[in-house]
């Protein structure tokens, strides 16, 4: 029988030869992802984790990245007590502040793989899609029994085909591209679903790939994916990682779909999300001049070296409007000290943009750039909701690190198009 | 009983805002601030055994417990919305509280109907409309009758 991606790795974590879109499977994943919420995860199973031991301490991945460096006692003793419980059972990946953000992480050193199970009590695990990985987001009390079991239970999905055809215009990325996607199958279009893109995706990046397989969730995707090719063959080998350490899997051709959608690249024009839905998508064009006091360019979305080289091409010997605060958030410090070496960080902070530490920063609200009742944020992260940036009388607008930069420009909404072409 | 009413995309910042994920963790200091930026009513004038109807994709953004464990600290029966965000459905089961997915009762209901549930059989009363809902799978089942999916996982580790 034909399979599509989701159900050929299930079928294979799971043993079984043949599954069915909505049947009940138990898999044991190869890597189980927490972060700062880590801590609760333990106090949840602390006279489990005494009397049995976790199950493996090559399984979890602990990354601090969320409220870094500490902002309370509160946190600091979260993260205390966290890299005590590394030191005691050994974990083999543990990233400590200022390393990076989590999903970053994940790609970033090699511990995502074609082929590969991954489940994370992030939302965002889905992005490992990205390199051809089965990931998607579980909540904290799964990741406790996981941590002990090592295995859970997952619904095999309904497969959706999105097949792409031509080429993105200058000044449209593949943020663009799913911010599109999502405004138009909805927040909830892809719900319980596993997405696959097909079709001309040799020009995207696996920076562009990790955008759109991020944003997998904000369509209520369980997975999205890119499937193996010469793309994350080049990247893997550039991060040391060879041919020889996994298996991809490939959909099926005649793999039953649920839905199939075809987008032209061609067709496809910068947008912004507006509040408070990131399915509430415009086009640029009905949104410019809209004022914004605060701009963020980064987070695990776009806060990759090709993000910010974006918005140095843009930046470069100019300065940002008076009235608006640019943020900059690197996705890790590797990231960071390339952009360093490249002089991005420089032009960035002369155009008068601020580099905070590689994390999630201002993205969750919980620290750092928070905003005040009234204003409006034109960020790259992947969620606009009411009070995601710490303030639910504020307004948060996103889009591509191109429309970002633009826009700390004028101080308002701007199509990038305006200043790329110049 | 009251009905608590809510639209589509009601999502997890709406639900327990992300700026208290990290200092509100157990149920007395979650529910003070459940729903508080969309309706600050609920976490006032909630009563053990309301219920909420909403819309679609009803939890969707974050992996954020707090919303189910606050949820049902207050008391809430249940949720019966047109469809669910799938971390904050698996959630729920993990926790032992009760969701419905039911379209057609969802769009059945107008403000002021008598809303009633018979969980054994699968049944919504709306007015004088019945509605069925599907059974959970087994070993969904198993970890709600164990009350959840810690005391299952220990059950299970006991065994070993
Ligand atoms: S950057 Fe934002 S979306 Fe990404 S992991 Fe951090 S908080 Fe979540």
């Amino acid at each position: 029988m034909d399979m599509t991606f989701a159900e050929k790795i299930l079928s294979k974590y799971s043993n079984l030869k043949e599954i069915v879109p909505g049947q009940i499977v138990t898999v044991q994943p190869d890597h189980l992802l927490t972060h700062d919420n880590t801590a609760a995860i333990i106090q949840k199973i602390k006279p489990e984790i005494n009397e049995y031991g976790i199950y493996s301490k090559s399984l979890p991945i602990i990354v601090l990245d969320h409220v870094i460096p500490a902002s309370s006692e509160k946190t600091a003793n979260n993260h205390k007590i966290i890299r005590e419980f590394v030191k005691n059972n050994k974990i083999e990946n543990f990233f400590d502040v200022g390393n990076g953000i989590c999903h970053q992480l994940v790609i970033e050193k090699g511990l995502a793989l074609p082929g590969k199970l991954l489940l994370g009590s992030d939302s965002h695990t889905c992005s490992y899609g990205a390199i051809a990985a089965f990931s998607s987001g579980i909540d904290r009390t799964e990741a406790a029994s996981l941590l002990l079991t090592g295995e859970t239970w997952l619904k095999v999905p309904k497969s959706i085909k999105i097949d792409l055809t031509g080429f993105l215009n200058p000044g449209v990325y593949s943020k663009d591209l799913i911010l599109h996607i999502i405004g138009d199958i909805s927040a909830s279009g892809a719900n319980y679903c596993s997405v696959e893109f097909h079709g001309n995706v040799k020009n995207f990046t696996i920076d562009d790939r990790f955008t759109i397989a991020n944003m997998g969730i904000e369509m209520g995707a369980k997975n999205a994916l890119f499937f193996y090719d010469e793309v994350t063959k080049k990247y893997l080998n550039q991060i040391g990682v060879t041919d020889s350490s996994y298996n991809p899997i490939n959909a099926d051709i005649g793999a039953k779909y649920y839905k199939e959608l075809k987008y032209n690249l061609n067709e496809i024009s910068p947008v912004v999300a507006c509040p408070h839905t990131v399915d509430n998508v415009k086009s640029v064009e009905e949104v410019t001049n809209i004022d914004i006091q605060q701009c963020l360019i980064g987070t695990c979305t776009n806060g990759r070296f090709s993000d910010l080289k974006i918005a140095a091409e843009i930046l470069k010997d100019k300065k940002i409007d008076s009235d608006v605060r640019l943020l900059i958030l690197p996705a890790s410090k590797d990231i960071f000290e390339k952009a360093l070496n490249y002089g991005i960080i420089e032009i960035l902070v002369k155009a008068g943009g601020v580099i905070l530490p590689p994390g999630c920063g201002p993205c969750l609200g919980a620290h750092q750039g928070v905003l005040a009742p009234g204003e409006r944020c034109l960020s790259t992260a992947n969620r606009n909701f009411k009070g995601r940036m710490g303030c639910k009388e504020a307004e948060i607008y996103l889009a591509s690190p191109a429309t970002v930069a633009a826009s700390a420009l004028f101080g308002k909404i701007t199509d990038p198009r305006e200043v790329i072409d110049k | 009983m009251k009905i608590w009413r809510y639209g589509d995309n009601i999502d997890t910042d709406m639900l327990f805002p992300g700026k208290y994920v990290y200092t509100c963790s157990i149920a007395e200091e979650i529910k003070p601030h459940l729903l508080e930026d969309l309706d600050p009513s609920f976490s006032k004038n909630v009563k053990e055994g309301d219920i909420i109807i909403a819309g679609k994709n009803f939890g969707c953004g974050s992996s954020r417990e707090q919303p189910v464990i606050g949820l049902k600290a207050v008391g809430i029966k249940t949720v019966i919305a047109i469809s669910y965000a799938r971390i904050f459905y698996r959630s729920a089961i993990n926790q032992g509280l009760f969701l419905i997915e039911c379209p057609e009762a969802v769009e059945a209901y107008s403000d002021g109907d008598k809303v009633e549930i018979d969980m054994e059989n699968g049944k919504i009363f709306v007015g004088n409309k019945t509605f069925i809902f599907p059974k959970l799978p087994e070993q969904i089942i198993a970890i709600r009758d164990a009350g959840g999916l810690l005391e299952y996982t220990r059950q299970k580790l006991k065994k070993r």
